[in-house]
C-alpha cells in the first residue's frame, strides 16, 4: 500500500469515527427541529420548525426548571469557592496538628461522594429538614475534596514571600488571601468553577432523590419526568426538550470550547 | 502544578518559624507568649478548616461509618425499631439473585466499557493530534457527548433504539435485519447501555491523552523517522510507553465511574428487563427508595464502599497522584 493511500485511509477512518460520534447529537436536532412526521424520514424538502421546543416549553414548567438549575449550580460554585478556598489555605499554610491526617481523610472523598451514600444522606437531610429544598441539594457538595485539593495545590505553588510582604504592611489573614492568593489562583477558580457547573447541571441521581415538587427539581429531574410522563413517545418533542435542557452548557461550551477542555484537563476529574 | 511545586511546597514554612526563628527566647515570659501565639495559630488554622471538616464529616464520613453500622442492624418498620442482627443483611445478599445479577453486570460493564472507551479515546486523540483537516470540528464532535447531561443523553438514545424506526433499525433494514428491541431484550439491554456511556465517556478521556501526546518530544518520531521505523514501531516503541502513565490514571477513574453508574439505567431502562441492566448503584437506590428496605441497602452500600476503597488501595499503590493531578 502506498505511503498516500494509507493516508487517505487514515483520514477516511478518523472522519467516519467522528461522524458516528456526531451522529447521536445530530440525529436528535434534525428531529427536534422538523414536525414529527419527518423525525424518522430523512428528506432535505423537510420544511424546519420551532414548533417541538414550543411545544416541550408548554407541557412542562421548564422555565422553573431552568431557574432552579441555575440557583443550584450557582449556590454550590459560591459555597464551595469560600468553603474550598478557607479549607486549602488553612491546609496550605499552615503546619496544623493533624494536618496531614485531615488532608487524607478529605480526598476520601474523591472516592465517597455523597451520591453512594444515598440512605445516610437522605436521612441527615430529613433531620435537618432539608428534603425538597434547593439547599438540601447543594449542601453536601459545598465541601468539595477536589475544590480543597486543587487550590492547595494552587497556593502552595505561590511564593511565600509575596504572603509576608503583605503581612509586613499589616494585613489580616483573610486580607493577605484576598490580596495575594485570590488574584493569583484567578486561572484556577475559573477552571474549577466550569468543572463544578458543569458537573451539577448534569448531576442526577441526588437531585431526584431529594426533590419532588416542580418548586425544587433541576432540569436533569424535570427531563426525565417530563420524558417518563408517556408523551405519547413524540420523539421530536423530546429530543427537543432534551436539547434545550443541555443548550445553555453547550452553546457556553462551544464559544469557551478552548477554555473548557483546558477547565477539563486542569481539574483532572470531574 | 509541575514537580517544582513540590519544591515550593517544601519551602513552605509556616509563620511562627520565619517570625520567632531569629530571636531566641530566653525568658519564661517570650516562651510564654510564643506559646501563646502558637496556640492562637492553630486555632486561626483550624477556624478556616471548620466548615469543610463540618460538611465533609457530616456529608462522608459519619454516613459512611453509620452505613456500615446500619448493615448490621435489621431495617426498622412502622413501630418495630431496627434491632441487631449481626450478618443477617449479608446472608440475605448472598442469597439475592439479583444482588448477584448486578454484581456481575456491574463488573461486566467495567470489564468491557474500559478498555473500549481506553482505547477510542487513545484513537481519537491521535486523529485530533495529526495534522489532519478538519482537527477542531473532529475534536469538536468526539468532546460534545462528555458535556451532554447524561439524562439528556439517554433519552437521545432512547429514540436511537427504538425499534423499527429509530435510526440504528434504519440502518440495519438497508443491510437486511429486522426490527431489533434493544433495550427490551434480555441480550442486548447491557450492551446498549454500555455503548451510551463509551459513547459519553471516550471523548473526555480523550482530552487526557491529547495532553500527554502533547508533552511527547518531536526529536523522538523525527529519529525514528530517520530509522525508517513503521508507524507501528513508532506507536509500540514511542507513543504508547509514554502515554502509559496517562493510560492508568484514566483507568482507575474510568473503573470508579462504572461502578457509580446509575443515570442512564434509571432513564433507560429502570433495571430491566428482568434485571438485565441492574447495575450496584442502581439496586441501592431501588432497595431503598422503592423497597423501603435502609438496613439491607446499606449492607449494599457496603460492599460499593468495599468495591472503591479496594480501587482507591489500587490506585494508591499503582500510580503516584502529584504527576497526574496536574
Amino acid at each position: 500500500m502506498s505511503e498516500r493511500l494509507r493516508a487517505l485511509s487514515t483520514i477516511g477512518a478518523a472522519w467516519l469515527l467522528g461522524l458516528i460520534w456526531g451522529l447521536p447529537l445530530l440525529y436528535a436536532i434534525w428531529a427536534a427541529v422538523h414536525p414529527s412526521a419527518f423525525s424518522t424520514s430523512f428528506e432535505i424538502i423537510a420544511p424546519l420548525t420551532w414548533n417541538n421546543f414550543a411545544r416541550a416549553w408548554d407541557a412542562a414548567p421548564f422555565a422553573r426548571y431552568f431557574v432552579n438549575t441555575i440557583m443550584l449550580v450557582l449556590g454550590i460554585m459560591a459555597g464551595q469557592f469560600v468553603v474550598c478556598t478557607l479549607a486549602a489555605f488553612a491546609l496550605a499554610r499552615w503546619k496544623l496538628f493533624g494536618g496531614e491526617v485531615l488532608f487524607a481523610l478529605i480526598l476520601v472523598q474523591l472516592m465517597v461522594t455523597p451520591d453512594i451514600l444515598i440512605v445516610e444522606n437522605y436521612r441527615t437531610l430529613h433531620q435537618l429538614g432539608l428534603i425538597d429544598t434547593l439547599t438540601g441539594v447543594g449542601l453536601p457538595y459545598v465541601a468539595s475534596a477536589f475544590g480543597i485539593f486543587l487550590l492547595r495545590q494552587t497556593f502552595k505553588s505561590i511564593p511565600k514571600e509575596l504572603d509576608d510582604a503583605v503581612r509586613m504592611e499589616g494585613a489580616s489573614t483573610l486580607q493577605t488571601l484576598a490580596r495575594v492568593y485570590l488574584p493569583l489562583a484567578r486561572p484556577v477558580y475559573i477552571a474549577y468553577g466550569l468543572v463544578s457547573v458543569s458537573y451539577h447541571w448534569n448531576n442526577f441521581l441526588w437531585p431526584l432523590i431529594v426533590t419532588n415538587s416542580v418548586e425544587t427539581r433541576p432540569l436533569t429531574v424535570g427531563l426525565q419526568v417530563f420524558a417518563s410522563v408517556d408523551q405519547g413517545v413524540d420523539w421530536s418533542v423530546i429530543c427537543a426538550a432534551a436539547l434545550m435542557t443541555s443548550a445553555p452548557l453547550m452553546i457556553a461550551f462551544l464559544i469557551f470550547q478552548r477554555g473548557f477542555i483546558q477547565s477539563f484537563l486542569r481539574a483532572g476529574i470531574r | 502544578m509541575t514537580p517544582k511545586q513540590k519544591q515550593t511546597a517544601s519551602c513552605t514554612r509556616i509563620r511562627t518559624e520565619n517570625r520567632a526563628g531569629g530571636q531566641r527566647p530566653d525568658s519564661a515570659g517570650a516562651q510564654r507568649a510564643m506559646r501563646n501565639r502558637q496556640l492562637n495559630l492553630q486555632l486561626q488554622g483550624w477556624l478556616l478548616l471548620l466548615p469543610a471538616v463540618v460538611l465533609l464529616a457530616t456529608f462522608t464520613h459519619v454516613p459512611a461509618v453509620s452505613t456500615i453500622i446500619d448493615s448490621l442492624f435489621s431495617t426498622p418498620r412502622g413501630r418495630r425499631p431496627a434491632a441487631f442482627s449481626e450478618l443477617d443483611q449479608y446472608r440475605t445478599m448472598l442469597a439475592d439473585p439479583i444482588f448477584w445479577r448486578a454484581l456481575d453486570n456491574n463488573l461486566l460493564y467495567a470489564l468491557i466499557t474500559v478498555p473500549i472507551a481506553i482505547s477510542l479515546a487513545l484513537v481519537m486523540a491521535l486523529c485530533v493530534n495529526g495534522r489532519i483537516k478538519g482537527r477542531a470540528a473532529l475534536r469538536l464532535a468526539f468532546f460534545t457527548p462528555t458535556i451532554l447531561p447524561m439524562v439528556a443523553a439517554a433519552n437521545i438514545w432512547l429514540f436511537f433504539y427504538t425499534p423499527d424506526y429509530g435510526l440504528i433499525d434504519q440502518v440495519g433494514r438497508l443491510f437486511g435485519f429486522g426490527a431489533i428491541n434493544w433495550l427490551g431484550n434480555t441480550s442486548t439491554a447491557l450492551p446498549a447501555l454500555m455503548a451510551v456511556t463509551v459513547w459519553k465517556e471516550a471523548g473526555f478521556f480523550m482530552i487526557f491523552f491529547l495532553a500527554a501526546l502533547q508533552q511527547v518530544s518531536p526529536d523522538l518520531y523525527e529519529a525514528a523517522r530517520m530509522e525508517n521505523a513503521s508507524r507501528w514501531q513508532i506507536f509500540s516503541r514511542i507513543t504508547w510507553p509514554l502515554v502509559m502513565p496517562t493510560t492508568l490514571f484514566v483507568a482507575v477513574n474510568a473503573l470508579i465511574n462504572a461502578f457509580r453508574i446509575v443515570d442512564q439505567v434509571i432513564a433507560m431502562t429502570g433495571g430491566g428487563p428482568d434485571n438485565a441492566t441492574t447495575l450496584l448503584l442502581f439496586y441501592i437506590y431501588q432497595v431503598a427508595f422503592s423497597f423501603w428496605d435502609t438496613g439491607y441497602a446499606a449492607a449494599l452500600s457496603t460492599v460499593l464502599l468495599t468495591v472503591l476503597g479496594v480501587v482507591s488501595l489500587a490506585q494508591f499503590f499503582l500510580l503516584d497522584r502529584r504527576i497526574h493531578y496536574r
